[in-house]
């Protein structure tokens, strides 16, 4: 076993078992994701409440999730917290720890995106007697995904790849699959090999969703971008001033 | 107009004193902002009659902006009464909520929504705030777009017009919630020159109209020929009321003077 077998290594890139890890790492990022989301959106709107007490708990949180490694919440889910009695599937132990995990990066993606909204925005909306519901759903929220999308895209990269810690607790998504079979064959470089394709393939589509997010939600400020590219610079000023 | 330099050692003109045995649009007694150790608003009194129409001028700084924007509450006055239309304005959300229908806003900045188209803009606040349906609401758009003099670029975003279009916007989307009160907050201090009379003139024509309006500007032409009265302030405090012509002919106070002087070339 001298030599990098490329055959073996396409074998590996369509063997079944590893696909349907891959499927498990494409699930276990989404729900993250999406939980992280919900979760992280909660957290953000209690930091950025002027109760220090729901501030302080929620600065608290990412504090604690952002400052200790994701590979020890798993670790402590899984085979700590039976020790007091409580005790999930593998699977649940994973997706907790990665949304509890992913909530905390969220949330400062999330806040700092509504922050960037400028305060005119939200006069502009108090003006007009909009309803605080209808001021964040139409006016704030939309602004604030905008400027949220190129951070949650970063963000969502690394929970890809960070999924694979969940091998650890033995999930059995794309790495761990990878292991059982290096153990099973002993071809390491054209298992990884394989393992590597997928998650490049996996990390670019993700690039590509990304990339059609940020068209779609800038399509009215890149109006504002060729607009301004032909006006005078004071006006350039007002409009980026405003931006 | 000679009616009003007669009078002119009072405050208000003859028409502006029966104005005011009607409830005022605006009445504010003795009111303080600070911000820290800054007073923004030093013991301000102030009476708007209905129909009335004020241009707040004074140097950088000296609480026009905020009394402007304590009006619709989007400052919160710490002393003081601030009543408009009869309603007291005293941080209530009800209270708060009846002034702001009563009040349009136009900034320095337009904040028009940046990810609506300009119908957007101006459906928004009808359809949601008093649950006008589309169709009504747009048909009220396009009849104050129209007004504007831009109903042909309603399904534009605001980033793809000019700034003066985009102020003309911004006041056509106050004008669909149906103000009684207009508050113009430096409307035009933030556009290329060529722009700003295009603007004006949009004011001009609401004032013919009888709109009720406060207006923080540096355009001394407008204060001129749209003016009832001119409110000079200076460190927070009102420090001058008068009638345009008296104002800019005879200032009172040596500030009003040293002002005008700076910004009158």
């Amino acid at each position: 076993m001298s030599h990098f077998s490329p055959t073996a290594a396409v074998n590996y890139f369509f063997n079944y078992f590893l696909m349907k890890g891959v499927l498990v790492t494409i699930g276990l990022t989404v729900a993250a994701v999406v939980g992280g989301l919900i979760l992280g959106m909660g957290i953000a709107l209690l930091r950025m409440s002027s109760n220090p007490i729901l501030s302080g708990a929620s600065r608290l949180y990412i504090w604690f999730f952002r400052g200790t490694p994701l590979l020890i919440q798993l670790v402590v889910i899984y085979s700590g917290l039976p020790q007091l009695g409580i005790k999930f599937s593998v699977i649940t132990c994973a997706l907790v720890g990665l949304i509890l995990n992913e909530a905390a990066y969220l949330a400062e993606i999330v806040r700092s995106g509504f922050m960037a909204v400028s305060a005119g925005q939200r006069e502009a909306a108090w003006a007009l007697s909009l309803s605080p519901w209808v001021t964040f759903r139409r006016v704030t929220l939309p602004q604030a995904f905008r400027l949220m999308i190129p951070p949650l895209g970063n963000s969502v990269n690394s929970l890809l790849k960070a999924t694979s810690l969940a091998s650890v607790i033995s999930v059995e998504e794309l790495m761990r699959r990878s292991d059982m079979l290096m153990q099973e064959h002993f071809q390491i470089l054209e298992v990884y090999a394989a393992a590597t394709a997928y998650y490049l393939i996996l990390t670019s589509v993700w690039d590509a969703i990304q990339r059609r997010l940020e068209k779609h939600f800038g399509r009215s400020s890149a109006a504002k971008t060729r607009r301004v590219a032909a006006r005078a610079p004071v006006a350039q000023a007002s409009v980026e001033a405003r931006a | 107009m000679s009616e009003i330099a007669t009078n002119a050692g009072g405050v208000e003109g003859a028409v502006t004193q029966t104005r005011l045995r009607e409830v005022p649009a605006v009445r504010m007694e003795a009111v303080y902002k600070h911000y820290g150790d800054f007073t923004a608003l030093n013991e301000v009194d102030l009476k708007v009659a209905k129909g009335e129409k004020i241009v707040v001028c004074g140097p950088s700084g000296s609480g026009k902006s905020t009394l402007i924007r304590c009006i619709n509450h989007i400052e919160k006055h710490d002393e003081g009464l601030i009543y408009v239309n009869g309603v007291e304005l005293d941080h209530q959300r009800k209270n708060i909520d009846a002034v702001r229908r009563d009040t349009g806003m136009v900034f320095q900045s337009f904040n028009l929504f940046p990810h609506m188209t300009v119908l957007e803009n101006c459906t928004l606040a009808p359809m949601t705030a008093n649950g006008m349906s589309e169709a009504e609401a747009k048909d009220l758009a396009m009849h104050f777009l129209t007004k504007v003099r831009i109903p042909d670029q309603a399904e534009k975003y605001p980033g793809q017009l000019s700034g003066g279009q985009q102020q003309r916007v911004a006041i056509a989307r106050a004008l669909c919630m149906r103000p009684k009160i207009m508050l113009f907050d430096e409307p035009t201090s933030a556009l290329d020159p060529e722009m700003v009379k295009e603007v004006l003139e949009t004011m001009k024509k609401l004032a013919e109209e009888g709109m009720t309006m406060l207006c923080v500007t540096h355009e001394m032409g407008f204060a001129r020929e749209v003016a009832d009265r001119i409110v000079f302030m200076n460190e927070g405090k009102v420090v001058e009321q008068a009638a345009p012509e008296e104002f800019f002919k005879n200032p009172k106070s040596e500030r009003a003077r040293t002002f005008l002087d700076q910004i009158i070339h």
